[in-house]
């Protein structure tokens, strides 16, 4: 079953000052992911890998539109996010190595980024898992008055799980400050959306729940900033919450040990060739003038930089003593 | 002059809410959320009246989503709130398992220490009230299988009025399992309550020849089965686990290095169980110290009965406690 390509027409129309910016923030990502799939291949990483490539346009522009205090609860599909977010490059690489230098310790791997000091709550690899835990983030924010935003990541997958269901639903009811990021990439691992769901309009599906809903072509990331801009607004103060469809594209399979039986490689290739957020992003930002080659190659090389120094500090990280399996596990004494 | 110390007479159920109304006057961090916990007072009537005392923010209904309000517990806890969560019954705590196992047992190992849970959650759970096989099963032993929360069995007064505190005070998710036979039993309890810990198991009766050990629900006719011991010329010592995760593995091994025979009470299915738990810690640790093999005394292994007679059959009994410590001692049950 082809998954058919976005409702949406080409990307046009002005591009922000920070255009370059996000060209960037898109490459940053994508890179990463290369070199992570190479460093799968060559066993530094293991566990399942899952790759982001071809949906980096959702992470850049909504991570461009929260503030600092927000919170983020991610998938196991969440390098880019927490990457965006600024879990720096070296702490993201130890923990792909699993190292004790890694954003977790070493202990949670490629599906399980955490940082506190960035707000990113997960890295949650059990499917909608992370919604009601989304859904007491707001809770304890509006019972304490603050005025922040909870963003929480789940795939069009998840939208099959009770979990969404109450949580949209307790979200509405208690009016919280949520928005529900849906990146449907068409695929729950293998499985086509119209396999998955019988109502395939994901956002009328959301507004069931009086909850605000629109779709966004997730493959454009000015639009997904200015959607996510315009429902972080709408959260703030004492909106409730939002849901917001990105409609997107895997690139690559779902997990290393995917072999991507599932799909055609037409249909792959089209998407590639016609839709990828960055290609598409670059052309535009060169027609307006906004970028040329030397800009282009200042920002692969700083990239590359960045790459070679956090897989360096990847490598050159100890890992955990095995004395310290079981620290963590219970915080000590009463506090 | 000297005057008697002051008591108050009160059921568990009172226990249980006045231990939640003093946690919630003095932290405002604390709520309770649940089904049915505000206008109705709560399944069990617990909550009864603390709507009107503390408002629909701080003692909020939540729909029937146990996973989403207890994932919602989980998330308010990392995020500044001490929240105490009411699962019905333990029966409908597996729709919130995933919350429980998935999350609050793990994010804080899995972060490498970046979080704490700083969460309650109580539940009802057992039979004895001819619930039939959806209301009534004792799967606190499951959640004891999970490292990375605590587990707590309230089979007194007062532990019911106790446990809450340090339970609310912990940084670590704690799951406190009210055993619904005992929400009716009445008791007195100094004036104020003593504090309890959350650490220890309890000698709750001397002895010299067995040890009886047993929690929660099975508590009270274990004690009855040391009578009926008595009475057969059997000085037996009875043990409250209180604290099923971690085990005070500590207080049961010295029990048994003291009286070298053990009998393990659990109103759960035997296979896998938290009595099979214990019972192997002691035979690992202690099987030089016995004088017999340990026993254990269980729930039948079928779901549990709706007709009083069949329940009762399933369930241990202090005759068939008693009958199984008297074997330990050489004796026909």
């Amino acid at each position: 079953m082809a998954a058919s390509p976005p409702p949406f027409p080409p990307p046009s129309g002005p591009i922000p000052e920070h255009g370059v910016e996000l060209l960037r923030d898109m490459l940053r990502i994508r890179r990463f992911e290369e070199a992570c799939a190479e460093l799968y291949s060559a066993t530094k990483i293991r566990g399942f890998l899952h790759l982001y490539i071809g949906e980096e346009a959702v992470a850049t522009g909504t991570m461009r539109a929260l503030g600092p205090d927000d919170a983020i609860v991610a998938t196991y599909r969440e390098h880019g996010h927490a990457l965006l977010r600024g879990v720096g490059a070296n702490a993201l690489m130890a923990e792909m190595f699993g190292r004790s230098d890694g954003c977790s310790g070493g202990r949670g791997g490629s599906m399980h980024i955490f940082d506190a000091n960035t707000r990113f709550y997960g890295g949650n690899a059990i499917v909608a898992g992370g919604l009601p835990i989304a859904v007491g983030l707001a809770l304890a924010d509006r019972m304490l008055g603050r005025d922040r935003v909870t963003a929480c990541f789940f795939g069009e997958g998840a939208m099959a799980e009770g979990e969404f269901h109450e949580s949209l639903n307790l979200a509405a009811l208690w009016n919280l400050p949520v928005l529900f990021l849906c990146e449907n990439n068409h695929y729950a691992m293998g499985s086509a959306l119209e396999l998955t769901e019988s109502q395939t309009n994901l956002a009328l599906k959301a507004a069931c729940y009086e909850v605000a809903a629109w779709t966004v072509d997730g493959m454009d990331v000015v639009a997904v900033e200015r959607e996510t801009e315009r429902a972080v607004l709408a959260i703030r103060g004492d909106g409730g919450p939002v849901f917001l469809e990105a409609q997107t594209y895997r690139f690559r399979a779902h997990s290393m040990y995917d072999p991507d039986l599932y799909r055609d490689h037409a249909e792959v290739a089209e998407w590639k060739e016609r839709h990828d957020p960055i290609e598409l992003f670059a052309a535009r930002l060169r027609e307006q003038g906004m970028l040329d080659d030397a800009t282009l190659e200042g920002l692969e090389r700083d990239i590359a930089a960045e790459l070679e120094t956090a897989i360096a500090f990847a490598e050159a990280s100890e890992p955990e003593p095995v004395e310290s399996l079981t620290r963590h596990l219970y915080a000590p004494g009463p506090a | 002059m000297s005057s008697a110390p002051a008591t108050t007479t009160l059921t568990y159920r009172d226990a249980v809410r006045e231990a939640m109304r003093e946690a919630m006057h003095a932290d405002e961090r604390i709520f309770l959320m649940g089904e049915d916990v505000g206008r109705y007072g709560g399944g069990f009537g617990v909550s009864k009246g603390m709507l009107a005392e503390f408002g629909p923010e701080r003692i909020r209904d939540a729909p029937l989503s146990e996973s989403a309000f207890t994932g919602a517990g989980i998330g308010a806890a990392l995020n500044g709130m001490r929240p105490i969560v009411e699962i019905m019954t333990v029966n409908f705590s597996l729709l919130a398992l995933d919350q429980i196992m998935n999350n609050a047992a793990t994010l804080r190992h899995m972060s490498g220490g970046q979080f704490e849970i700083p969460l309650v959650i109580r539940m009802c759970t057992g039979g004895g009230r001819q619930l039939a096989a959806q209301h009534s099963h004792s799967l606190e032993g499951w959640y004891a299988h999970i490292p990375g929360i605590k587990v707590l069995a309230p089979a007194t007064i007062a532990d019911a009025r106790g446990m809450l505190a340090p339970a609310l005070a912990d940084p670590n998710p704690v799951l406190i399992f009210e055993h619904g036979s005992l929400y009716n039993v009445e008791g007195e309890l100094p004036d104020p309550p003593p504090a309890v810990d959350i650490a220890r198991a309890a000698v709750m009766r001397a002895g010299e020849d067995v040890t009886l050990i047993a929690y929660g629900g099975m508590l009270a006719r274990t004690l009855e089965a040391a009578e009926l011991l008595a009475g057969q010329g059997v000085d037996a010592e009875v043990l409250d686990l209180r604290v099923l995760r971690p085990l005070d593995e500590e207080t049961v091994l010295a029990s048994v290095r003291h009286t070298h025979r053990a009998v393990v009470v659990d109103e759960a299915w035997r296979s896998g169980s938290l009595a099979a738990e214990v019972s192997a810690r002691i035979a690992e640790q202690a099987f030089y110290d016995l004088d017999a093999p340990v026993e254990r005394v269980c729930g039948a292994e079928v779901p549990a009965p709706y007709p009083a007679h069949l329940e009762q059959a399933a369930t241990p009994q202090a005759e068939t406690i008693a009958a199984a410590a008297l074997r330990t001692v050489g004796r026909d049950g």
